[in-house]
């Protein structure tokens, strides 16, 4: 296997990023604090010097096989299909992983980077939660010390995943500044590693941070969209016509998109629309922000006139994040990627949906990539062949989505 | 000719002491009291005032900015109107003011345009404490241009080679930050920070200023044998946020500052 060797040929200008910098055209790049740029340059060597050695890849891919579950299961969802036209749907099941989402991928990747390295331990920031239980599980199978910040709103909405990393063994250290979800427990997270930068390795969820973060997180979860592409020629033959995934702070749909991107296929990454684009309440950082900087790069976000971050919204904590990898904002500025957003009410009714028609509970930000399928829905004549990044299963969110149809009677 | 800060520091390495850098957040607690304690600052011997933009993500920085940033922010401050008010009093304040402020917001403004709203507040420098060396040329240039000295930070696990990178970006003095940790972390003055200050001093020819955790007169007594420069926050601030009412704030924050500076007049 080879899932970690270089994807970029060099082609096309989204496919050399980033450069040696960690720049994606205009975004990405390092801004932090001092005492982090050692610790950063350190980080890049090491992730270099892991995964060019055999057993470092072996290590992985046989973690990610025998424990995580993977591959995880291209499945043809014929009943969904019938709803939306004409066309074939598949779903990749990264839902069917151990923990339950992509995250895992990630996590175990960055794991066997911070033992590699020598460090005793592991900080991560979560917002579902899931990075966080992803997170606590490697930690728990390497036997390293764990901290997981998470805001308090999001304590409150993904309680299962609060009990399920204690019993893992984590300490999940509530963060009540700002807007209490996903941005405040990064500064948190971030905070904490400038303190112990020396023992502690920062896990980051997503394929935001400074460099080298968007492109080991892109590189750990580039699995996805590898396998894929093989399962979908093997099956039909073919390459699929469009792609869609959920974009957060972007990690599983960079992991789908990245094996396609010199391929002629329409790639749709979906962003949470909140209560719609128009009443300010969103996360849809690449559809309605600005260019600037937070956690560390360059990057569209949400910000006001005087570039303070505002906060964002969503009913899906993970995709509860005002700021998005850099390297979907060079795919947005080619026009390589399409994105678009979808609301909390249509994500709810696509979660529903999926339940009753396909006996599939998906994660609410999974949701939002499903509910983009009625968008679609003129476009999928009978030839088309659509791959939905399923990125996460939604045990997490039955509690929540239940007060929100209680709250919506 | 020498900026400023250069001056400040040709005079208290004259005058044979450690020059005493106060920070304060801007707009905080109110614009009336914040005004009250720059007055307050000059006179009870500050020799540079470092000045606070809030963010809404200080990433640097510890509980007690965040609060205080928050506050400041809630009541509507921005980074405008703390230029505004630095620009009304410039002409009664002594001390060349430094602002601290994170990239965002200077990036939002667009870097010539705030570099030069600097300039018309009478500032002399700036911290950008999220801005590398690396990614400063977008900075620096026009900080020149206006005559802002842009500060750099170096940290304690900062290895020799990127010291000298970064001290040969900074003007005006060279913050050493005295620990990995954010600002009003609980210091130890230890003999490897002594050590380090020393070390830093040996790479470059500018004054070596450090902070971050530094609260009472004793430390700053401790420091004040090396340094150049000592730069307290958090423990001023604090007792703003502690304070019952804007004039307790002023005249605890001057008694403290009076303290901290009489411990720097004394060198070995
Ligand atoms: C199942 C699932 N999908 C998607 C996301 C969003 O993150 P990203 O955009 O990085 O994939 C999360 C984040 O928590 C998640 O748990």
């Amino acid at each position: 296997m080879s899932r970690l060797e270089p994807l970029s040929t060099g082609q096309n200008p989204w496919n050399t990023a980033p450069d040696a910098t960690g720049h994606f055209g205009r975004f990405g790049g390092r801004f932090v604090p001092e005492t982090l740029t050692p610790a950063l340059e350190e980080l890049t060597q090491a992730y270099y010097c892991a995964i060019g050695q055999e057993s470092f890849r072996n290590r992985l891919d046989l973690l990610l096989r025998d424990y995580a579950g993977r591959e995880t299961p291209l499945y043809e969802a014929e009943r969904l299909a019938k709803i939306h036209g004409k066309a074939r749907i598949f779903l990749k099941r990264e839902d069917l992983t151990h923990t339950g989402a992509h995250k895992i991928n990630n996590s175990l990747g960055q794991a066997l980077l911070a033992q590699w390295m020598g460090k005793r331990r592991i900080i991560a920031e979560t917002g579902a939660g899931q990075h966080g239980v992803a997170t606590a599980t490697a930690a728990a199978l390497l036997g390293i010390e764990c901290v997981v910040y998470m805001g308090s709103l999001d304590i409150e909405r993904q309680r299962l995943n609060v009990l399920r990393m204690k019993m893992l063994g984590a300490e999940v250290i509530p963060v009540e500044s700002g807007s209490k979800s996903l941005k405040d427990a990064v500064n948190a997270a971030i905070r904490d590693w400038v303190t112990n930068v020396a023992n502690t390795h920062y896990i980051i969820g997503s394929v935001i941070g400074p460099h080298p973060y968007p492109m080991i997180v892109r590189d750990f979860q580039s699995v996805i969209g590898i396998e894929a592409r093989r399962q979908i020629l093997d099956r039909t033959g073919r390459l699929p016509d469009i792609i869609v995934a959920c974009v957060g702070a972007g990690s599983n749909a960079m992991g789908m998109f990245h094996a396609f991107l010199d391929d002629p296929v329409d790639l749709i990454g979906v962003e949470a629309a909140g209560l719609g684009l128009d009443t300010g309440k969103h996360s849809a950082s690449l559809c309605a922000g600005s260019h600037g900087v937070l956690h560390g790069a360059e990057m569209y976000l949400l910000q006001d006139e005087f570039g303070q971050i505002v906060e964002a919204h969503s009913l899906a904590a993970g995709l509860d994040y005002p700021g998005v990898g850099p390297e979907h904002c060079l795919l947005k500025d080619f026009n390589r990627v399409k994105y678009d957003s979808v609301t909390d009410q249509s994500a709810v009714e696509a979660f529903l949906g999926l339940a009753r028609i396909e006996g599939i509970i998906p994660a609410l930000e999974s949701a939002h990539a499903i509910a983009y399928l009625d968008k679609l829905a003129p476009e999928l004549t009978r030839d088309k062949i659509v791959l939905v990044c399923l990125s996460g299963r939604g045990d997490k969110d039955v509690e929540h989505v239940a007060a929100y149809l209680e709250s919506q009677k | 000719m020498s900026s400023k800060i250069e001056q400040v520091f040709k005079r208290t390495k004259q005058e044979k002491r450690c020059a005493f850098i106060p920070f304060i957040t801007g707009g905080f607690p109110n614009t009336e009291t914040f005004i009250g304690l720059l007055r307050a600052l000059d006179t009870s011997g500050a020799d540079i005032i470092e000045v606070g933009i809030p963010f809404s993500d200080p990433l640097a920085d510890g509980p007690i900015i965040q609060h205080s940033s928050k506050l400041a922010l809630d009541a509507g401050v921005t980074p405008q109107s703390i230029l505004d008010t630095l620009r009304e009093i410039k002409h009664e304040i002594r001390a060349p003011l430094v602002v601290m402020s994170y990239w965002n917001p200077i990036m939002r403004r667009g870097p010539e345009e705030f570099a030069a709203a600097l300039s018309e507040a009478g500032v002399s420098g700036a911290i950008v404490p999220d801005l590398t060396p690396e990614e400063s040329d977008k900075w620096r240039i026009h900080a020149e241009n206006h005559g802002i000295d842009t500060i750099f930070m170096v940290a304690p696990i900062t290895p020799a080679e990127r010291i000298m990178k970064i001290a040969s970006f900074s003007r005006g003095f060279l913050y050493l930050v005295s620990m990995t940790g954010v600002t009003g972390s609980s210091l130890n003055v230890s003999s490897r920070l002594e050590f380090q200050i020393t070390n830093v001093k040996g790479m470059t020819n500018l004054p070596v200023s450090v902070g971050f955790g530094v609260s009472t007169p004793s430390q700053a007594s401790e420091l004040a044998k090396y340094a150049d420069g000592v730069i307290v926050g958090s423990a001023l601030v604090k007792r703003c946020i502690e304070s019952q009412s804007d004039v307790e704030a002023i005249n605890s924050v001057s008694s403290l500052s009076r303290e901290i500076s009489e411990a720097l007049r004394f060198r070995n």
